[in-house]
């Protein structure tokens, strides 16, 4: 299962969203997360729903893969649609059974709620699925540049993020080896009651450590053998590029709300 | 004297334990490096190796002595200067690995220093194509297999176009191929930029190929010379836990076993030559 959840994942391609710089698409969503609360009736969300789909199509991302990827989310998208179905008690009833009441208000509700959900979860895996991580924070890191002045260490925690990125993998591939090592010593992870299973995490996650803070060790050696000394004085390899579609993504944003700021009621 | 590059006089280091002072890891220490060479320092495990390799770029500074590189003494003010112009390659591969993609990892070194962009894009390029790895610049390092990756190491300390390229054990974690493709990288650096190369190891094989050999022991310097002197001293280094090459281990054994080899051997080729000539007069 958590190999086909696409939550947080990047799918490298080459589509018009895929080449928007990624400080525009940050942007970009964060403004439509506000964006979405100004739809107040079916209009409104069908505007959004209609222009999710827009994007999605643009990102050349197949719908397919998007809402089979999503699933677990749409568990918790169902549970939220019947929470507010079967309790909101406004407007006229609509269906009644042994102690089931479903009012007009309450279906109206569940839907709009589910839209404003799905639009929101669909935009931001988006983000990610076209952005690769590194270029998320080197977005982030511009982005929050104006920061700096209040003391906020945006160069550092760039750096922390993307060096957690880069040592994932490494980390990963390492616990496999461990689980093989103890497994060969006749450990026995992931099978027997909660209590035993959790206690067989241990002798995993020691090594684990303590190998993860050697690597620490020695990248800190590494980096300042290199010259690192901060974020003073750096400059940047990676260079984002703002263009025209970046600029004319936010005309279309901004389009969007005019449209739904004319048919709000 | 200017004419070294990097020179050690009577430097001793010794790490602070909790338990008090222990011995020196690095006991009165000299030598000289002079420009273009090629140094193997070798030693067991412990030996003081990579301290020494420490003291080199400030990592670590000698309670006694002194370390000059390029006619600077090392110290707090003249250190980033000097880090610049040295490249320094670690022993594990993943450990050392700091960008996101091979070109990001090779342009650390230049982003750290300030170099400006255009620039920058050129000296990786350049650096890559060096190690060969330049096919490889958007990779992942966890696409890359250890010879690569420490290949990539050493295209991000050329980006900086070093005087001096340090190897502490860069080689000691690859497989045989790993380690072929990265002292093929270093042999054909020193063809064709004079790089000077100081390579830590402790497989004499690989020391073989330098110009000259260092041999440490228990935190000295042991004794200093060309490999092919150093390794007269067979049953010496072998006491002190250092394998000898194949190669000559092999003409050893033939020799007492009564094969008229004229010559000691310290590479195979050479080992497998005479032995041809040696059959055909036979
Ligand atoms: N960080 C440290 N703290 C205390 N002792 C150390 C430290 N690093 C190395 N040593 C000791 O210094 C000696 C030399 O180590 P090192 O220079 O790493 O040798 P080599 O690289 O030749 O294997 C060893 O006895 C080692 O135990
Ligand atoms: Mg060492």
């Amino acid at each position: 299962m958590m190999e086909k959840m696409i939550f947080g994942r990047f799918i490298p391609g080459d589509s018009l969203v895929h080449r928007l710089d990624p400080r525009a698409k940050i942007l970009f969503v964060f403004l439509f997360i506000g964006i979405v609360f100004v739809a107040n009736n079916a209009i409104g969300y069908a505007l959004l729903l209609g222009f999710t789909l827009l994007i999605v199509f643009l990102s050349k991302i197949r719908l397919y893969f998007l809402i089979n990827g999503l699933k677990p989310i749409f568990i918790l998208l169902i549970f939220t649609f019947l929470l507010h179905l079967f309790f909101t008690r406004e407007g006229d009833l609509l269906f009644s059974f042994w102690i089931i009441e479903i009012y007009e208000e309450g279906l109206r509700q569940g839907i709009f709620i589910s839209i404003r959900f799905l639009v929101l979860v669909f935009m931001t895996s988006i983000l990610t699925l076209t952005t690769s991580p590194i270029s998320i924070t080197d977005g982030i890191e511009i982005l929050l540049g104006p920061f700096k002045k209040i003391k906020l260490p945006v160069h550092e925690l760039a750096l922390m993020m993307s060096i957690s990125l880069r040592f994932i993998p490494t980390l990963m591939d390492e616990t496999g080896k461990i689980i093989k090592a103890q497994m060969a010593r006749g450990s026995d992870i992931g099978s027997g009651p909660m209590k035993e299973r959790i206690k067989a995490v241990v002798p995993l996650l020691i090594p684990l450590f303590v190998s993860a803070f050697k690597r620490a060790e020695d990248l800190a050696t590494a980096m300042e053998v290199r010259g690192y000394r901060g974020g003073e004085g750096r400059t940047r390899f990676r260079q984002l590029d703002w263009r025209l579609a970046d600029t004319l993504s936010f005309v279309l944003l901004a389009g969007l709300t005019a449209v739904l700021w004319y048919f709000r009621t | 004297m200017n004419l070294d590059i990097l020179s050690f006089e009577n430097v001793t280091f010794t790490y602070d334990t909790e338990d008090g002072t222990v011995l020196p890891a690095v006991a009165k220490v000299s030598f000289a490096i002079q420009p273009g060479e090629w140094v193997a320092l070798v030693g067991h495990n412990g030996s003081g190796k990579s301290t020494i390799a420490k003291l080199m770029n400030g990592l670590l500074f000698p309670q006694e002595g002194s370390v000059k590189v390029m006619g600077h003494t090392m110290s707090e003010e003249t250190l980033w200067n000097i880090r610049s112009q040295m490249g320094m390659v670690f022993q594990n591969p993943d450990n050392q690995f700091v960008g996101a993609t091979v070109q990001d990892d090779v342009a650390f070194a230049l982003e750290n220093n300030g170099v400006p962009h255009a620039e920058m894009v050129e000296r990786v390029h350049e650096a890559l194509h060096q190690v060969k790895m330049a096919d490889y610049k958007d990779h992942e390092p966890h696409h890359l297999s250890g010879g690569q990756k420490q290949r990539v190491a050493i295209a991000g300390a050329l980006a900086m176009r070093p005087k001096l390229l340090i190897l502490d054990e860069a080689t000691s974690m690859l497989d045989p191929q790993g380690r072929m493709e990265v002292i093929e990288t270093i042999r054909r650096l020193r063809e064709s930029t004079g790089l000077t190369v100081i390579s830590i190891t402790h497989d004499l094989e690989e020391a073989a190929l330098a110009g000259r050999m260092i041999v440490m022991n228990e935190g000295h310097k042991h004794v200093e010379g060309a490999p092919k002197d150093v390794f007269k001293r067979g049953d010496e280094l072998t006491g002190m836990g250092l394998d000898l090459p194949f190669a000559m281990r092999m003409t050893h054994l033939l020799q007492e076993a009564g094969v008229g080899l004229q010559e000691e051997h310290m590479t195979e080729d050479k080992l497998v030559d005479e032995l041809w000539k040696y059959y055909s007069k036979a």
